[in-house]
């Protein structure tokens, strides 16, 4: 088991050495990257934006909840609601759930296109398929989702705003003092940072997944599940050691 | 010209090439036949460079195919072009973006001259006014066709047929060996094809290469063929009692 672990890392370490290779025509690439982006940006929009407006409701009507008796200044929950979102839910949670919708779509592509025997023809015309059909997806995610997440934190922060103010007993100026009160920008490079590391994994572990795919509809469907399963594993573990390293 | 010598392929412990030593003409129309788990698909892919053998090498001329690069490998496989059992086109793509793709990729030509190029294969293979059409949209028969230009499209000088017949009607079987034979003939290619379809063995095996438990048991030409007296040939060819009779009374023989 643990041995085939390892022999998964040290291929998946290898084939990225291949994805990153020199493109053999620019011109193609940028396209493909163009289409990435309206697909895994423009595509993943809708469900950014369900999931950080609830989220940051949540939170903030917890956060009300846990500090509403207590001696803690009311005005906290607006800062707690920001370091919280911006740290670590908005980058998180915005990419479990990326993993989910984009991981299993590029590991579904990939790996149909391997059944199909597209990626044999690609081969076959000269094509240096892992670079082709993973580096623009790298590149598009790279760009797209840091946007995505900031977007996240914002809706989330908004949304908690408006669930604090309308259903709490807090007064506007209170959350908004919170949400103003000790900022230090080194949280946002840090939200950055993270979403730059999950945008990597999610692509590169689930196109890993796709790419290697053996067999019928059934493997499809499990190279899909284990995309998503090993995305989020890695992102979690990422997400601890980025802690520990910027904040520990 | 293609040489295959002394060929093994095993996996795991199963071995399915038994050292394959043979000659793959230019200009001909190459075919390796066998029964299905001979190793055909297994060789044409070793031929190609999708599978590595286990022993042996594999000469493009004068190149020593398992010698090379991934660059040397990436550059000489621009003059190869393979059409696939299943077509293996861009679902996503137009017929006509299939076929430029290769073209896109590789060359620097302009875009007009590119679309004349692909417009001229699409012609060559008979088919017209699918350009903007999606491969779902078209028969089992013109996603072959497509297939094919998309595999002559950068005029290559090796062509690899996987089952190109496989799924299609006896007549439209027919018309696709024609055509694959014919471009053979104009572009002076160095064909192969993998079938177990009789009807093109018939048609078009000009050096045919007899497969059985991935050792090679017969090799000839579709002339040689009906005159045989190989058992493998029998049993392969003339496997149905109808044609087993055909042949016996062609040539006066008794039934067994």
């Amino acid at each position: 088991m643990i041995k085939r672990q390892f022999y998964h890392l040290g291929e998946y370490v290898l084939w990225l050495r291949k994805v990153f290779s020199r493109p053999e025509k620019f011109k193609m690439y940028y396209k493909e990257t163009i289409r990435q982006i309206d697909e895994i940006g423009f595509g993943s929009l809708k469900i950014v934006f369900i999931i950080s407006v609830f989220i940051g409701a949540v939170t903030a009507v917890q956060l009300s909840y846990q500090f509403g008796d207590s001696l803690i200044p009311v005005y906290y929950i607006g800062y707690a609601l920001r370091e919280m979102e911006i740290v670590e839910l908005a980058p998180t949670i915005t990419s479990l759930v990326l993993a989910g919708k984009i991981g299993s779509s590029i590991a579904a592509e990939i790996g149909g296109m391997r059944q199909k025997e597209i990626i044999d023809a690609m081969e076959i015309m000269g094509v240096n398929t892992q670079a082709y059909l993973v580096l623009p997806k790298i590149v598009a995610a790279m760009f797209s989702i840091p946007m995505l997440i900031i977007l996240a934190a914002a809706l989330s922060i908004f949304s908690g705003f408006l669930a604090a103010v309308t259903f709490g007993d807090f007064i506007p100026s209170d959350f908004i003092k919170g949400l103003t009160s000790f900022y230090d920008s080194y949280t946002v490079i840090i939200m950055i940072i993270k979403s730059f590391f999950f945008s990597f994994i999610i692509v590169t572990v689930s196109a890993y997944h796709g790419y290697f795919v053996k067999g019928g509809s059934i493997e499809l469907g499990k190279s899909g599940t284990k995309a998503v399963v090993y995305s989020d594993i890695f992102i979690l573990v990422f997400d601890y050691l980025i802690a520990q390293l910027m904040m520990g | 010209m293609i040489v295959a010598k002394n060929i093994h392929k095993s996996f795991g412990d199963k071995e399915v090439l038994k050292g394959i030593d043979f000659v793959f003409e230019k200009s001909k129309t190459n075919l390796i036949i066998g029964r299905s788990g001979a190793g055909k698909t297994v060789l044409l892919k070793a031929l190609v460079g999708l599978i590595a053998p286990t022993k042996g090498e594999v000469w493009y001329d004068d190149i020593n195919f398992y010698n090379l690069t991934i660059k040397e490998v990436r550059k000489l496989r621009n003059k190869v072009g393979m059409l696939f059992q299943g077509n293996a086109l861009f679902d996503s793509m137009s017929i006509e973006a299939n076929v430029k793709f290769p073209l896109d990729m590789f060359t620097d030509m302009s875009e007009k001259e590119k679309l004349k190029q692909v417009n001229s294969v699409l012609d060559r293979v008979e088919l017209e006014g699918v350009n903007n059409k999606y491969p779902s949209e078209i028969s089992g028969g013109m996603q072959k066709r497509v297939g094919i230009a998309r595999a002559i499209v950068m005029e290559p000088e090796y062509l690899f047929c996987d089952e190109p017949n496989s799924g299609l009607d006896p007549k439209t079987a027919l018309i696709i060996d024609d055509l694959i034979k014919d471009i053979t003939d104009e572009k002076e290619m160095t064909t192969i094809i993998n079938t177990h379809d009789m009807n093109s063995v018939m048609e078009i095996g000009e050096n045919i290469l007899l497969l059985d438990q991935g050792k090679v048991v017969w090799t000839g030409d579709k002339d040689k063929i009906i005159k045989s007296n190989n058992k493998f040939i029998d049993d392969f060819i003339f496997a149905s009692p109808f044609l087993k009779n055909m042949k016996n009374k062609a040539f006066g023989l008794k039934n067994k």
